[in-house]
């Protein structure tokens, strides 16, 4: 009985002691993603351009990102260029998984806006619209609905990716996990406990994501197509 | 009697996709009011031609004039005839996130600057026309392929063009829908619009058509009133054709 209440108590320390960095793990992911839609959208736009040197250093840009373990371009920013430009963690923790994500992303808008058919360019041009136009009312929102769901998948991928900022001193919720282990050394519960508060941001993600999917399902769009 | 001039002036246009000859060497006056109906065996050029005259595809040499505006480099030209040429599609192409409503009024709000109000008026009075009024809330999804065309029509109309243009409209329909799309088709031909009309609908043609275009082999080797290309065949290629297609 003493031991299930002994266990008991060091399982609420340990999340008391884990909750407050849980925020800033939220917020590391939130901006890295919003960070990450940016520059994926105008590096996916870019590999669809005329312009044949913007597709190719587009096409350079997503290479390059997606052959570097995210680990490696962390602390290339945070040691590499953090030292140049005067970076605090938060800031190059962001800018790593941003730009890391910005290639996944790419390549997610690419495919789904060179999924729409050619017919619908044209017949919005037909009708006079300026490619402006054509790409904002009639491309995207199409798009939208074949991006969505993969983007919430790499929303969640870079929630859990978040953690190897904890390799450059950030206080998020896998730093918070080794200092608690180090001051008390109880390995089994805190990395039982980190892996759980995890699992529930993830899940409930994907709950969201699944519901959001059914809210903007068009009648007879996306069933027969 | 025709106008004077010509609404549509196609001087040697020529174009190639790759090794292939699309067009040799086309010329081609459409007079305002005037309903040209272009037939030919596919791979023809018809088409490649019908997209040329809104810009769609780039002839390489030659000349083309759209009531007045050549279709040249000059990208404020090639918008300019966009917003005065309406596009009927073979495959329909309405926008499927958009109600049949909105596919009409997307354009005038947005190349027109007409408010939503506006636009919306406008949609409903072009939908009562093509007989759809009450389906202005449906999804393309929800509508038959007949449905969708008229709506397509409804959609290129609402842009007030001088000319439309029709790519096969009904090849891709059911045969008991396609009655009523060339049901709109007639309507607008009666009202005095210029269309120009790729199809293989000889009936249509018959009834409606001023003039025939027999296409083959990237050019028009014979043309002239209706009937007289139809019953009196003179070039080879369209006795041929048309002893297949009757």
């Amino acid at each position: 009985m003493a031991f299930i209440k002994e266990q008991t108590q060091i399982f609420i320390d340990i999340f008391a002691y884990l909750l407050p960095a849980v925020p800033t793990t939220i917020l590391i992911t939130v901006c890295a993603f919003i960070l990450a839609v940016v520059l994926g959208l105008s590096v996916s736009l870019a590999r669809l351009s005329r312009i044949r040197a913007l597709r190719l250093l587009a096409k350079i840009y997503v290479d390059v990102l997606r052959g570097i373990p995210l680990l490696v371009q962390i602390f290339f920013i945070y040691f590499g260029l953090g030292r140049l430009l005067q970076l605090d963690r938060f800031t190059a923790g962001v800018l790593a998984v941003g730009i890391c994500y910005s290639a996944f992303l790419a390549e997610i808008f690419r495919s789904g806006i060179g999924a729409i058919e050619k017919g619908q360019h044209e017949a919005a041009l037909s009708l006079g619209m300026t490619r402006r136009q054509v790409l904002r009312h009639v491309i995207l929102p199409q798009a939208a609905r074949i991006i969505i769901p993969p983007s919430a998948n790499e929303f969640i991928a870079s929630l859990k990716d978040s953690s190897l900022v904890s390799i450059i001193g950030l206080r998020e919720l896998t730093r918070a996990g080794r200092e608690y282990y180090s001051q008390y050394f109880v390995d089994f519960q805190t990395w039982l406990v980190v892996g759980i508060i995890y699992l529930i941001m993830t899940l409930g993600l994907s709950r969201i994501v699944s519901l959001l999917e059914k809210k903007y399902r068009v009648h007879g769009y996306g069933v027969s197509h | 009697m025709l106008p004077a001039k010509s609404i549509i002036t196609v001087r040697d246009a020529a174009k190639k996709f790759g090794k292939i000859s699309a067009l040799r060497g086309v010329n081609l006056s459409v007079w305002p009011g005037e309903v040209v109906v272009v037939v030919g065996p596919s791979g023809s050029g018809k088409s490649t031609m019908l997209r040329c005259l809104n810009a769609l595809e780039k002839i390489d040499s030659g000349s083309i004039v759209i009531d007045g505006t050549p279709l040249d480099a000059d990208n404020r030209h090639v918008h300019q005839v966009r917003t005065e040429v309406g596009m009927v599609f073979q495959s329909f192409n309405l926008f499927p996130h958009l109600t049949a409503l909105e596919n009409v009024a997307l354009a005038p709000r947005l190349v027109r600057g007409k408010s939503s109000a506006e636009a919306d008026s406008a949609a409903r009075v072009l939908l009562a026309k093509v007989d759809l009024a009450d389906k202005a809330d449906a999804y393309p999804g929800q509508l038959s392929g007949g449905q969708q065309q008229r709506v397509a029509i409804a959609r290129a109309l609402a842009m007030t063009p001088k000319i439309m243009l029709f790519d096969e409209p009904t090849s891709a329909l059911d045969p008991e829908m396609i009655g009523e799309v060339l049901a709109v088709m007639k309507k607008l031909a009666a009202e005095g619009m210029t269309m120009v009309v790729v199809t293989h609908e000889i009936g249509f043609a018959r009834e409606v058509a001023d003039r025939l275009l027999f296409f083959t082999e990237g050019n028009i080797v014979e043309e002239g009133p209706v009937d007289e290309v139809l019953d009196n065949p003179r070039h080879p290629r369209t006795i041929s054709f048309l002893e297949k297609v009757l």
